[in-house]
């Protein structure tokens, strides 16, 4: 411990995404005295950022009320939507798409790319003063009297089999009056802070969904940029929650992705395999010809809302965005809730910072009386009528909630299982026949993470931690077949010598780092820990 | 137009890729090939440079500062040769990619390094981003300096020419470097990088004693180099610095035998530039399949022995 | 003796660069950049040599736009104790980039210039061996190891098939090939520290080089996609077609 070296700020934030950053900035708005730094385990802003995106403006007009005068990549508003409901062979169109799916009306909102926004308001962040170092990633929490007094970055230079190399770096403390905790979905040192102050207590499990994206760029003549087009149903069956997005962005780029839900039962499910053949259905297929796929990308996601936030303050810190699940999932946005409560985070910190006290908790009350609060409540009890009810139903139900109770139902729907307890065994699972990719439209795995450039330094320690391989052997091969081998979008997961002896081989290479392993294991057995900084996807810009 | 080609040699033996150079070079006119090393050597590569089709004129500078063809005489030699020459050429060697360049700025000319396609005499075709793109580039220089990548030139017949040798007069110094020594190893495996043949395992082989004792013998037969794809590596059937790959290395021998490996697009990555590639698989619908010039189907366990057996 | 490191900003080496779809260049924008990784050698070996006392400052040296001082910090952060940068557009070709470094040298007047090989975008291979023709200097290029014996540069070189040893009179450039060495990584510490060390700009043309590109490109295409060969029935055939057919064995 002693060589390591350690520097104080007020403020630690891990996690370079949109509530991290928005944290950072508002904390140097109110006090641009504070010593704010932001850690990033991407090699740059934006690196691991991965969403559809169309966002709303409304919390970075709150933060940078002069956001277009400042360039901020916003540049494709919304102009036509399409949301349909797929069969094997047709879509039908949803009518009234703003009284039926309200939250799903895009008017005033903006598709873009999430990763260049995330790059833009690093750069507005770095002029305010805040100190961002991409490349390290948090990988301890420092807790000293029962209270957070900052992280540590990771070591770096450990060899494969845990040893020092001949580059060794020992990681860094980063000491703060207050650390924020804005690592997205699964966060993992959210799960530790989530453990040691017992901040789910009371509350229902989250609920995951794990996006899978592509962007494509696509001849002019078809490109209508501000089309926005979602779907549900087919392929997926009824008891699973999930559906495509295709929108048309930017010079002539289209996002594409597929967001399943994590409490998916059949073990033989793969959500890439989903991805990829939705693609060819009649309603999307049409936007892909003639294109070329640039970029791919996964990432899982927090569904479960209001129900599912955890407390939000601990002594010496807070967590912010998707590492609290401020997803919106009707409305499938989380960039506008994510911006908001690092704000509000920012504001309380800065108030603690004046008085001296240990626990920001005024954020959880100031969260109570924002709109961020509002809407969480309204959206409650759409993603739970899915999973209740299946999709069909589900849908019904959210039809029935925005038109007749807008939202104001006096009950409220709970999430009864964590992700990991649906699945079903194979034996009562059906299996699914998926097309072989045709590598004009759909493609394999590993071609697929091609794109995402993902690299990891070769000899380091497996990230992917399996606690115990017996209990692989027992579970996840014998009773599930192994659906790690299908559930990661990256090919990281490998059931070998299958005739045989049975044995799991972690391609940890591979690992995009969508956290899905930690969230869907059966026995929650794989825990997903940081690599060395800098290590996983290098998105480009697009993403 | 005339063109100047720096032949290098070993020796006293003119090396393949030079005779490649020449080729690309009879592309842009007639052709006068430099020669150089001590004396002797430089008699005898003139003599066997004045044999090669293409050749019009040898110019033959036997000088003991040239022995080792070190940059700094070779390219004041080459300067001072310039005169009108339109074009001057090498094949892009260890050689060629050291004198050059120093060549060119001597003479204020960017060069043109590792030309793939000649398209007239003032445009070219050459790889950026390690091969990811090639890029068509036209010079504005009245003299252009180029060096050529051997592999996509046949090389120019040995024997055919008749070309007169004219002794040069070798006044250039090397005041500032020294050759000290040479190493090249003859009895170990080639380096991956610099191999010309590679044969290169894969999940296929199975273990560690497997991909030992299966492709050992092979590469031996071969004089190959050993490679291995980065599941064979993970394994622990290779050693890491056997890999071939996105994330290990990038290789171009002239054959490229691939054992058991089924050819993720990491793996092609590294190997896809290989002049000829040859896969031994038995599914045969393994990716790699698809970018071999000959494929064939089949359990590795018979097939590379037997192999090994016919060569 | 003093160590002066050119270093050029690239994208990123885990980055696949796409051709753009009108066939004009390659897309570079937006996308990560970082050091060129034989520049990192270059920068590892001259800072080892600091640390060893064979040299007693680094200076690292980038010519491009103004993100390339995000370059030059990752140099400080590694170890060179100050840095210059001289603005010019981005990537200029190595014959520019060689007469920026030859004003630099006579007024900096290092007794090593230590440059990465080749820069990975545009594959050059040029601009070490282009300085040392304009300064007239010993070239040790594509080196493997560097020594300092008897204040002369001791350089092993990648040749075909093996390596090579030259001994070169100081001054002398030496371009870092592979296996020179493994560089270390920028601690955070040290970026928090590489903040503070001194980074001067200066404009290219205040150094009256003429910077006039001698290529231009007319377009960059795609390799051409490797296509599946033939389906050889037996070893005996295969043997056949490597010896007559594509003649490599």
């Amino acid at each position: 411990m002693s060589e390591r070296e350690a520097m104080e700020f007020d403020v630690v934030i891990v996690g370079g995404g949109p509530a991290g950053l928005a944290a950072a900035i508002r904390l140097r708005q109110l006090n641009p005295e504070a010593n704010v730094c932001l850690i990033e385990k991407g090699s740059e802003i934006g690196a691991h950022i991965v969403s559809g995106a169309v966002i709303e403006p409304r919390a970075l007009e709150e933060l940078f009320p002069d956001w277009l005068e400042r360039g901020a990549p916003l540049k494709t508003p919304v102009t036509e939507e399409e949301m349909y409901f797929l069969t094997e062979k047709k879509g039908f169109r949803i009518p009234a798409l703003d009284r039926v799916m309200p939250h799903l009306a895009n008017h005033g909102n903006y598709v873009v790319s999430l990763g260049d926004v995330c790059r833009w308001l690093a750069e507005q962040a770095e002029e305010l003063g805040v100190e961002i170092y991409p490349g390290f990633a948090g990988a301890e929490v420092l807790i000293e009297k029962n209270r957070v007094v900052g992280v540590a970055t990771g070591d770096m230079g450990i060899t494969r089999d845990g040893e020092k190399g001949p580059n060794y770096q020992p990681g860094m403390e980063l000491r703060a009056k207050y650390t924020l905790f804005a690592e997205g979905c699964r966060g993992s040192l959210t799960k530790q802070v989530m453990e040691h102050y017992n901040l789910r207590k009371g509350v229902d499990p989250q609920t995951y969904g794990l996006g899978i994206k592509e962007v494509w760029e696509i001849p002019a003549e078809n490109h209508r940029p501000g089309l926005v087009v979602h779907s549900f149903g087919w392929p997926l069956d009824d008891r699973t929650y999930g559906g495509a997005w295709l929108y048309h962005f930017g010079e002539n780029l289209v996002s594409y992705g597929f967001v399943t839900g994590l409490d998916y039962e059949n073990t033989w499910l793969s959500p890439f395999d989903e991805m990829q053949r939705t693609k060819l259905h009649p309603i999307f297929r049409k936007h892909f010809e003639g294109g070329r796929r640039l970029i791919y990308g996964a990432r899982a996601l927090s569904e479960g809302g209001l129900q599912s936030i955890p407390r939000l303050t601990f002594p010496g810190g807070a967590l912010l965005g998707d590492s609290a699940g401020f997803l919106n999932t009707p409305k499938i946005k989380g960039t506008h809730t994510a911006m908001k409560s690092g704000m509000l985070a920012a504001e309380a910190v800065i108030d603690a910072l004046k008085a001296e006290r240990v626990e920001p908790a005024a954020y959880t009350s100031l969260v109570r009386q924002s709109w961020l609060y509002d809407e969480l409540k309204s959206a409650r009890n759409v993603r739970p009528a899915f999973a209740r009810w299946g999709s069909k139903l589900g849908a019904l139900y959210a039809g029935f909630d925005a038109m007749v109770l807008r939202g104001k139902a006096p009950w409220t729907l709970h999430f009864k299982h964590a992700d990991n307890e649906t699945l079903k065994p194979a034996s009562l699972s059906t299996p699914i026949a998926y097309p072989k990719p045709d590598n004009t439209i759909t493609f394999d795995k590993l071609s697929s993470v091609f794109l995402s450039n993902t690299n990891h330094e070769e000899d380091q320690p497996v990230h992917l931690k399996v606690r115990n391989m017996g209990l692989w052997k027992t579970v996840n091969w014998d009773v599930f077949r192994s659906p790690e081998s299908r559930y990661c979008p990256a090919a990281v997961y490998e059931a070998v010598d299958t005739d045989a002896e049975a044995r799991l081989v972690i391609n940890s290479q591979n690992c995009v780092h969508c956290k899905t392993c930690d969230i869907k294991d059966p026995t929650q057995n794989i825990d997903w820990c940081t690599p060395e900084g800098a290590g996983g996807p290098n998105y480009p810009s697009g993403m | 137009m005339t063109v100047l080609v720096l032949v290098e040699t070993e020796a006293g033996q003119i090396r393949q890729a030079s005779r490649s150079a020449i080729t690309a070079a009879t592309k842009l006119g007639d052709v006068h090939a430099l020669v150089v090393g001590n004396a002797a050597d430089a008699d005898a590569a003139a003599a066997l440079a004045a044999k090669v089709t293409g050749v019009a004129k040898v110019l033959k500078a036997g000088a003991d500062v040239l022995t080792h063809e070190l940059a700094e005489p070779v390219a004041d030699l080459i300067v001072s040769l310039a005169g009108d020459y339109s074009h001057i050429v090498a094949a892009s060697t260890a050689v060629g990619k050291n004198v050059l360049p120093r060549a060119a700025a001597l003479l204020d000319v960017q060069p043109i390094p590792d030309v793939m396609a000649v398209i007239d005499a003032d445009t070219f075709v050459r790889p950026i981003y390690a091969g990811n793109a090639l890029a068509t580039v036209k010079s504005s220089d009245a003299k252009k300096v180029l060096t050529v990548r051997a592999t996509s030139f046949d090389p120019a017949p040995a024997e055919g020419g008749s070309a007169a040798i004219d002794a040069v007069n070798v006044t250039v110094q090397d005041t500032v470097s020294r050759f000290v020594s040479e190493h090249t190893p003859t009895s170990d495996r080639p380096e991956l990088e610099s191999a010309r043949v590679i044969v290169s395992g894969g999940r296929g082989l199975g273990s560690a004693e497997n991909f030992q004792s299966v492709l050992t013998p092979l590469a031996d037969k071969l004089g190959a180099a050993i490679g291995a794809s980065r599941v064979a590596v993970d394994s622990g059937y290779a050693e890491n610095d056997c890999q071939v790959g996105q994330t290990g290395k990038i290789v171009a021998p002239e054959l490229y035998i691939a054992v058991g490996i089924s050819g993720a697009i990491q793996h092609l990555a590294g190997m896809k530039d290989s002049k000829v590639i040859v896969a031994i698989n038995k599914d045969a619908d393994a990716p790699m399949l698809q970018v071999a010039d000959y494929a064939l189907v089949g359990d590795l366990f018979e097939a590379v022995p037997e192999l090994a057996k016919a060569l | 003796m003093k160590i002066l490191v050119p270093v050029k900003r690239v994208v990123d080496y885990n980055i696949k660069v796409l051709v753009k779809s009108d066939g004009t260049g390659v897309e570079t924008a937006g996308l990560k950049m970082s050091m060129n990784p034989f520049d990192e050698i270059a920068v590892e070996e001259a800072v080892r040599l600091r640390e060893k006392g064979s040299a007693t400052e680094v200076i690292a040296v980038s010519i491009g736009v103004q993100q390339a001082q995000d370059t030059l910090r990752t140099a400080m952060a590694m170890g060179a104790d100050r840095s210059i940068l001289v603005l010019s557009e981005e990537s200029p070709e190595p014959l520019a980039v060689a007469k920026v470094l030859k004003a630099l040298v006579e007024r900096e007047k290092p007794d090593l210039v230590f440059l990465g090989k080749q820069a990975i975008d545009d594959d050059m291979n040029a601009t070490g061996q282009m300085l040392a023709g304009l300064l007239g200097w010993g070239q040790g290029t594509f080196a493997s190891k560097v020594e300092i014996v008897d204040g002369r540069a001791e350089v092993t070189r990648e040749i075909d098939g093996g390596t090579e040893t030259v001994s070169l009179a100081v001054p002398a450039i030496v371009t870092a090939d592979l296996r020179l060495n493994e560089p270390r990584y920028a601690s955070l510490p040290n970026i928090m520290k590489a903040k503070k060390k001194p980074l001067e700009t200066i404009q290219a043309a205040d150094l009256g080089v003429d910077m006039t590109r001698r290529l231009t490109t007319v377009s960059v295409a795609e390799p051409p996609v490797r296509k599946a060969g033939i389906k050889v029935g037996s070893v005996a055939e295969l043997v056949e077609k490597l010896r007559n057919e594509a003649k490599v064995i």
